[in-house]
């Protein structure tokens, strides 16, 4: 498999003067499930949040190295970084509907990227992303009440239907289950599985069991640096490095 | 004297002080147990005891002393057959005998017996309010003293006696609130046995000349307050318009766009616009503002008069705009962090995600701030009373003179009136409305930024 999806190479991020990543590299392939863990703070969520330039929005936060997305390098000035984000798709920690009805909640990237010419499309294209992600049949009967009104799983899978309504190549998940159900998190798990037949998949999580479970690639983080990245078969079973065996087994973390 | 009492209550509160901390200890060293509180407790339970009654002596002396002397000293003043006495003036006489005896000079016997009684009876009231206050104080000091020992919880009754005064504290301000209102009532019920509510509410002409000595042909006075009401409206609406858009664009920019440094210096700026005296606005206002409307006006061919709705509401816009802009800053910052993000990472740029994410979810807070806002600019008066005028037209025309409800207020009562005519109780009365009109927008003020914090809680 030679169809890199993302490329990382030597990537260091500063919050102020305190060096959060220590040169990461990574290579992402296209249509699988990504993994990333570690303990608190080891600078999972700043490098996932790296790929779409979500920190950006963090004034004292400096990222350099290089990341290709299809070949294209997007650390730099020049970069559409609204392009860049209609085409990587992020869920969230916790639930974020907006205040806004269930149907507005998924229309609303396809409305203003311009994606539908009727309106008609539009109620297409809200509901095949719904059924994407598997919440259509729970609310097809009330798309006009709001968004918030929905439960926990329900309110993330609203959230994941927002995302792929834009139609993006990734999904960024960070720790997309730590706030819900086990119930619901089995749904959310099932749901990953079947997007990534069409979808490249970044997840960061917690739960071991979970990246085991829906991932294809795992990569150990510590303390800011990148210990070990392979197939989680072989992370979760015969790792090459001690940290790593130390994390999954349960001696530090 | 009262200051010399004072002196004398502080040296009363510190000796008691004293006095109960080596006492408990004493006690319980005596006993040869440890007491339940520590001492400083033990020491202010007494100091309680000690100052509180001899407070409320203090204030009942201050309150009735006077009024009570006066009153013995009047009804023994021997009265004259058939001659007529005005009370007031009678006991201004008798003071002034009373405390410079040189006035005496030329007075009348009965004056001078007066003024005599009147100085014993106040020497007789000073020793006795210092005997008692001394009396009362060791009283308490010994009440409290006979609890002093070290099984009694002092710390539990200190705790119980903070919270009766706290309650007290806290209640001063609202029993003014109440009192305040039913002053406007019963005022302004005297305003309306004399005008019928329904001339005041709808009728259009606003003469409050009344006839002041008798026989006077003076026009009967007419108070059709709506005028009033419209000018009050029209520079609210003036003011609005100058400080939404500003107030509002402001707080987007301060929110969403300005560096942290940029916002700590500029927000504590814009609050200092909400410090200036309202009466240097009013220079302003009437000084550069008027002028300037008045040449605009008759550049574009209609005639301005020198003070205008648009000079006061313009001016009044712009001390309003701080109020709008610090509380919408508040709101917008409020919206959580987290739609900001899911806006952003679907590909929405910063305006998109302004217009159609946070402007939406922090819209009832920021109606809030608006209904905050106008109702401190209808309250508004020393802006108006300097430039918008005394007249009372019922106009739509910013550039006219307008009066606003503040305005008449200040005009009823200003100069010699005396307090039973329609024209000084019209104050009340447009006070009223003024009130009622502020409390409701408050109330739903409110309301509607409680049920906002709450959604996001």
């Amino acid at each position: 498999m030679s169809n890199s999806k993302i490329l990382a190479n030597s990537v260091d991020v500063y919050y102020g003067s305190k060096q959060a990543l220590f040169g990461i590299s990574m290579d992402i392939k296209e249509k699988e499930v990504t993994a990333l863990i570690g303990p608190s703070g080891c600078g999972k969520s700043t490098f996932l949040r790296c790929i779409n330039r979500m920190n950006d929005l963090i004034e004292i936060c400096k990222v350099s190295g290089s990341i290709k997305v299809d070949n294209e390098e997007i650390i730099s000035d020049k970069t559409d970084v609204v392009s860049l984000r209609s085409k990587i798709g992020m869920v969230f920690q916790k639930p974020n509907p907006f205040p806004k009805s269930i149907f507005d909640n998924v229309a609303y990237g396809p409305t203003i990227h311009g994606l539908v010419d009727s309106k008609n499309d539009l109620e297409e294209i809200v509901h095949s992303s719904l059924k994407k992600a598997g919440l259509f049949d729970e609310v097809k009967d009330r798309l006009n009440e709001p968004g918030t009104s929905l439960s926990g799983g329900q309110q993330q899978r609203l959230c994941i239907a927002r995302a792929i309504a834009v139609n993006p190549e990734i999904i960024l998940m960070d720790e997309p289950c730590s706030a819900l159900d086990p119930i619901a998190t089995a749904i959310i798990e099932e749901l990953i599985d079947e997007l990534r037949l069409n979808y490249t998949i970044i997840i960061v999580t917690h739960s071991m069991q979970q990246a085991a479970r829906v991932s294809q690639k795992t990569c150990f983080f510590h303390l800011g640096e990148l210990i070990e990245t392979g197939e989680t078969n072989k992370i979760f079973t015969n790792p090459d490095n001690t940290k790593t065996q130390d994390y999954i087994t349960g001696r530090f973390g | 004297m009262f200051f010399w009492s004072l002196v004398l209550i502080a040296v009363g509160i510190f000796s008691s002080f004293i006095y109960g901390r080596s006492r408990i200890k004493l006690n319980s060293k005596k006993q040869g147990t440890k007491s339940k509180s520590l001492p400083t407790y033990y020491a202010q339970y007494v100091l309680m005891w000690c100052l509180f009654p001899a407070l409320i002596v203090y204030f009942s002396w201050a309150i009735f002393q006077e009024q009570i002397i006066q009153n013995i000293v009047i009804s023994n003043f021997e009265f004259i057959e058939g001659a007529v006495y005005n009370e007031g003036l009678l006991l201004a006489e008798i003071r002034n005998v009373a405390n410079n005896p040189s006035f005496a000079d030329g007075k009348s016997i009965e004056i001078i017996n007066a003024a005599s009684h009147y100085s014993s009876l106040r020497q007789i009231s000073q020793i006795s309010f210092y005997t008692s206050i001394i009396i009362i104080m060791l009283l308490g000091a010994l009440y409290a003293s006979r609890k002093l020992k070290p099984e009694f919880h002092a710390q539990h009754k200190i705790e119980r006696y903070i919270q009766y005064i706290l309650i007290f504290c806290s209640s001063v301000a609202i029993f003014t609130t109440i009192g305040i209102v039913f002053s406007l009532i019963f005022e302004s019920l005297r305003f309306f046995a004399e005008v019928s509510i329904f001339e005041f509410l709808f009728s259009t002409e606003w003469y409050p000349f009344i006839p002041i000595r008798e026989g006077q042909t003076a026009a009967e006075g007419s108070f059709g307050a709506v005028p009033i009401f419209a000018g009050t409206f029209l520079v609210m609406v003036v003011a609005m318009c100058v400080a939404a858009p500003l107030g509002l664009l402001t707080a987007i920019y301060l929110a969403e766009y300005a560096s942290q440094r940029v916002r700590k210096t500029v927000k504590p700026l814009l609050e200092i616009l909400a410090g200036i005296p309202t009466i240097v606005y009013g220079f302003f206002a009437f000084v550069s503002v008027a002028p300037f409307v008045k040449a605009f006006g008759q550049s574009i061919g209609i005639d301005a008069s020198p003070t205008s709705a648009l000079a006061a509401g313009m001016v009044m816009g712009v001390m309003i705009i701080p109020f709008i802009s610090s509380l919408s800053d508040d709101v917008i910052n409020s919206v959580p962090q987290s739609l900001r993000e899911a806006s952003l990472g679907i590909g929405a740029n910063k305006a998109e995600t302004i217009k159609k994410v946070i402007l939406p979810a922090a819209l009832p807070g920021i109606v809030g701030a608006f209904l905050l806002a106008i109702s401190r600019a209808i309250g508004e008066t020393m802006i108006v009373v300097v430039a918008a005028g005394t007249a009372p037209n019922l106009t739509g025309n910013p550039f006219e003179n307008v009066t606003t409800v503040t305005v008449q207020i200040v005009v009823a009562l200003i100069g010699d009136q005396e307090f039973d005519n329609p024209r000084t109780l019209s104050a009340f009365a447009l006070g009223l409305v003024l009130f009622v009109i502020t409390l409701f927008l408050n109330i739903i003020a409110l309301q509607i930024v409680k049920r906002y914090r709450e959604r996001y809680e």
